[in-house]
């Protein structure tokens, strides 16, 4: 890492340190007037820089760009890595996936919660289920949690060691590739796919599009030529293509792979993007727990810049002026949803927005945008290559191409598999070494939960779709625990906008919890059922939507592990006298 | 202007519709009444309260950010979409604190009047009790956060009509809540006055005026006698029969 690094390794930081000197590196870097679209950026910074966004920041952002306080608590409040209160010199984000739990995180958590200088947090899955148990120190990763790595970090910490110190072997992380195919061994010259697709023309690359068949990457699997179609109908001259590099679901790396390993391929793909639909500006929306990949992912966009193929005449066209900025998140699993992306874009909060209309026609900063998955541009770039009849040929039917599995939880090799559509669960499951699984959550907690009477299905758009995550589930493992992690998962993650997902979780996450302690009856049971369904029906976004799918699924294939632990009551009612009025006792300190 | 070419169907009623209308504006102006909350003509769709959910084409959507296309078949008075809007209903009053019986704006508040409107007798999921604080800085008004439903209205109002921004929405999930624009949080040192817009649009008791409460008798208040499938979203202070038809 050099000194010009955007976000270097932080800490320990001091618990309250004065805004004023970062003030000047700000003013540098987004204009002594900064964009109010910049304001989740300028957080961003300050919250790394100092550990915290003080007061006098918040009032400083107040006045320079024009906005209310109330409205800037508000934006930092929604996410979970912004705080306003001072830090903690070092503060450890302990990632909370259901595989991660499984492997002691909550024991690796505990062993911080008492020692000085250090706070031990929870965070959602932050994309290193492959090599887990893992945790951010500070923002950066921390990878393979053995038992000495963590004696080694509380040592470090306990003598304040600058994390920029720390070794680098702590923060290495694999690539982890198991399974390498067409699309990560694709070899093309930067910027002669672009050319190809200037020479031949935009239509051209459109059928080409169309004749491919080629579905979004990113979970949805919406028809990629169908959005571009509806952008480029819109003619207006400020257009926009966006990367969605938030790979929030919980089990998901392979985009960490893609931004690390392939950052040209995605590059190319959003450059062919922009040439086809229109767009001058591209970004990429990166999830803030993949900070640690800011400045490599700079360093590749700098590299195109200085050789032509961004700019203001990408390959020497005249007509066809580019560039890419990145933009980084902030802790919030909703922001993958892509109007909820498109907000926190605009550096506001990161609640999806009411559609019709769709991005394709009015996206960022009301303009026509394209957003599209990390994979799906690649995917892009590797059409542009091969052609649309060899890339149908990959996949299976109505599924072309292939698709990238994160593979984690109880196998011999978790890491990376690119696998042809329509790959069966089961030969996934053989190639990362794994016997008689108890189940697999495949497309993480809002896709579905599979027992070994569904393991011959295909993986694809017809049978199993899934945006990339892939957790096998050992034979001991308990599946309320699991039902348990996704749906308080969803409840941490909901926006709060829209009721049947803010209280529909909170309500199936409370009843959970009493079934847990061995206080459920058949009653919470049915309350579950029905605010799943309400969620389901009714919510504003996907989030909602799915949140009810783990239930659903291990209530319709395991019934049983939820009836054992249920409490027989024939009223239906379970009273814990002790409980109930603790809160009492406490009050008159008895 | 109303086009029959452009009308749809609502529980098998032919609805006429104007260009750019959604299926509640669509409803509304036939009197045809959908239960909403956050929705209001003056401020248009929010989408977040949910009542207004109907079936179009076999989804579910809501009727106040779903355009009305021409032909389109809507079923919303059934069997099916009620029950799903009395679970919406009691999924607001478990999300947080509503003491009816005691309440000021007891009769007069479009939570409860919705929930009598949908048959509702009881909670139905477990109350949460959340503690959300009351902010009774204020000299005229007082925030009472246990009884806020996020429907967005005052912090819209108060961009829009007063220009004064005096409140946002802070936190995330279940711990959104209401906040004051002040450097205290307290809504004392707020702009925000009795008179403004955002001081009257509050269609529960969470924006109250802290005198003349309970002057109304329980008799005479303003969905004792009549439900609000027949009068609409009101408030007792609007001036003529306004807020959203019919
Ligand atoms: C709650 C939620 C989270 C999502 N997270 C992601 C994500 O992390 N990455 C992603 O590519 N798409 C995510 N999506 C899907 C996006 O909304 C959108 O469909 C996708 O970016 C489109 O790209 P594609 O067509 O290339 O797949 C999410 C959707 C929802 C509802
Ligand atoms: S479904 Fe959940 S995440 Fe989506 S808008 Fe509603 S509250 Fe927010």
């Amino acid at each position: 890492m050099t000194t010009t690094d955007t976000f270097p390794r932080c800490g320990p930081y001091p618990a309250a340190a004065p805004f004023a000197p970062i003030r000047e590196e700000l003013t540098t870097r987004f204009g002594a007037m900064p964009d109010r679209l910049d304001l989740l950026q300028i957080l961003v910074s300050i919250q790394h820089r100092l550990g915290y966004v003080p007061a006098e920041a918040i009032s400083w952002l107040a006045t320079n760009l024009g906005l209310s306080r109330a409205e800037i608590h508000g934006v930092v409040a929604f996410y979970s890595f912004l705080e306003e209160t001072p830090p903690a010199p070092y503060t450890l984000r302990f990632s909370t996936n259901i595989t991660e739990l499984w492997q002691g995180q909550e024991a690796n958590m505990a062993r911080f919660k008492d020692l000085p200088n250090v706070r031990a947090l929870p965070t959602s899955c932050i994309g290193l289920g492959d090599q887990g148990p893992a945790a951010l120190v500070n923002g950066y990763p921390l990878p393979r949690l053995t038992a000495t790595r963590l004696d080694a970090i509380a040592r470090a910490i306990a003598s304040r060691r600058p994390v920029a110190e720390w070794p680098a072997e702590w923060f290495k992380v694999d690539p982890n590739v198991r399974l390498a195919g067409p699309l990560l061994e694709f070899a093309f010259t930067p910027g002669a796919l672009v050319e190809r697709v200037l020479a031949a023309g935009d239509a051209a690359f459109m059928e080409m599009l169309r004749a491919s068949g080629l579905r979004g990457r990113g979970g949805a699997g919406f028809a990629t030529h169908a959005k571009w179609d509806a952008c480029r109908a819109e003619v207006v001259p400020e257009k926009y293509v966006v990367c969605n590099a938030d790979e929030g679901e919980p089990g998901t790396f392979k985009d960490r792979l893609l931004l690390s390993d392939h950052a040209e391929l995605l590059i190319e793909g959003m450059t062919i993007a922009a040439r086809v639909v229109g767009a001058k500006q591209g970004y990429i929306y990166l999830r803030g727990e993949y900070l640690w990949l800011y400045d490599r992912l700079n360093a590749a966009l700098e590299a195109r810049r200085r050789a032509g193929l961004l700019g203001a005449k990408v390959c020497g066209a005249a007509d066809f002026p580019f560039d890419i900025a990145i933009h980084l998140g902030a802790g919030a699993y909703v922001c993958g949803e892509e109007s909820a992306l498109l907000e926190s874009l605009e550096g506001r909060r990161g609640v999806p927005r009411i559609r019709p209309p769709f991005p394709a026609t009015h996206g960022y900063r009301g303009r026509p945008t394209v957003v599209n998955n990390v994979e799906t541009y690649c995917a892009i770039a590797q059409l542009a290559g091969i052609g649309a009849a060899e890339f149908a040929a990959l996949g299976s039917q109505g599924s072309a191409g292939t698709k990238l599995h994160s593979v984690s939880g109880d196998c011999a090799h978790p890491g990376i598999f690119e696998c042809a559509m329509g790959t069966q669960v089961s030969t996934l499951l053989d190639l990362c070494g794994t016997r008689d699984p108890l189940a697999v959550q495949v497309g993480g907690p809002s896709g579905r939960l599979l027992f070994p009477e569904e393991f011959h299905l295909p993986l694809d758009f017809s049978h199993v779709s899934s945006g990339g995550s892939f957790m096998v589930i050992g034979r001991e493992r308990d599946l309320f625990e699991l039902v348990y992690n996704f749906v308080a998962f969803f409840h941490h993650e909901s926006c709060g906008f829209c009721t049947p997902c803010r209280s529909g979780s909170n309500i199936m996450l409370n009843a959970l919890q009493r079934i847990r302690r061995g206080q459920g009856t058949e009653h919470e049971l049915q309350i579950i059922t029905e605010a799943a369904a309400v969620a389901s029906k009714a919510s504003h976004c996907g989030l909602g939507h799915t949140l009810g799918n783990p239930f659903q699924d291990l209530e319709r294939g395991r019934p049983a592990v939820f009836q054992d632990r249920l409490r027989d009551s024939p009223d239906g009612t379970v009273l814990d006298l002790k409980r109930a009025v603790a809160e009492a006792r406490a009050l008159r300190e008895r | 202007m109303t086009d029959q070419a452009l009308g749809i169907t609502i529980d098998g009623a032919a609805v006429p519709c104007q260009a750019g209308d959604t299926v509640i504006d669509a409803a509304h102006r036939a009197g045809v009444y959908i239960p909403h909350l956050c929705f209001h003509p003056e401020f248009g769709p929010h989408g977040s309260c949910r009542l207004c959910m109907v079936k179009a084409g076999g989804r579910y959507v809501a009727a106040c950010t779903t355009p009305a296309t021409p032909g389109m078949s809507v079923e919303s008075d059934t069997a099916e979409i009620k029950e799903l809007r009395l679970r919406i209903t009691q999924m607001l009053f478990v999300d947080g604190n509503h003491f009816c019986p005691a309440c000021e704006q007891s009769g007069q508040c479009q939570l409860q009047a919705t929930a009598y409107g949908l048959g509702m007798q009881d909670l139905h999921f477990s109350p949460s009790y959340p503690k959300k604080a009351v902010d009774a800085s204020h000299d005229e008004m007082l925030l009472d956060r246990d009884r806020c439903i996020q429907c967005n209205l005052c912090v819209r109002a108060s961009d829009r009509v007063d220009g004064k921004h005096v409140f946002s929405l802070g936190g995330r999930g279940i711990e959104t809540r209401l906040m004051p624009n002040s450097a205290s949080g307290l809504l004392r040192d707020t702009e925000f006055s009795a008179e403004d817009r955002a001081a009257h649009v509050c269609p529960v008791g969470a924006l109250l005026f802290k005198h003349d409460n309970y002057a109304r008798p329980i008799g005479r208040r303003l969905y004792d006698r009549t439900s609000i499938d027949r009068i609409g979203n009101r408030r007792a202070d609007d001036a003529a029969p306004g807020g959203s038809a019919p």
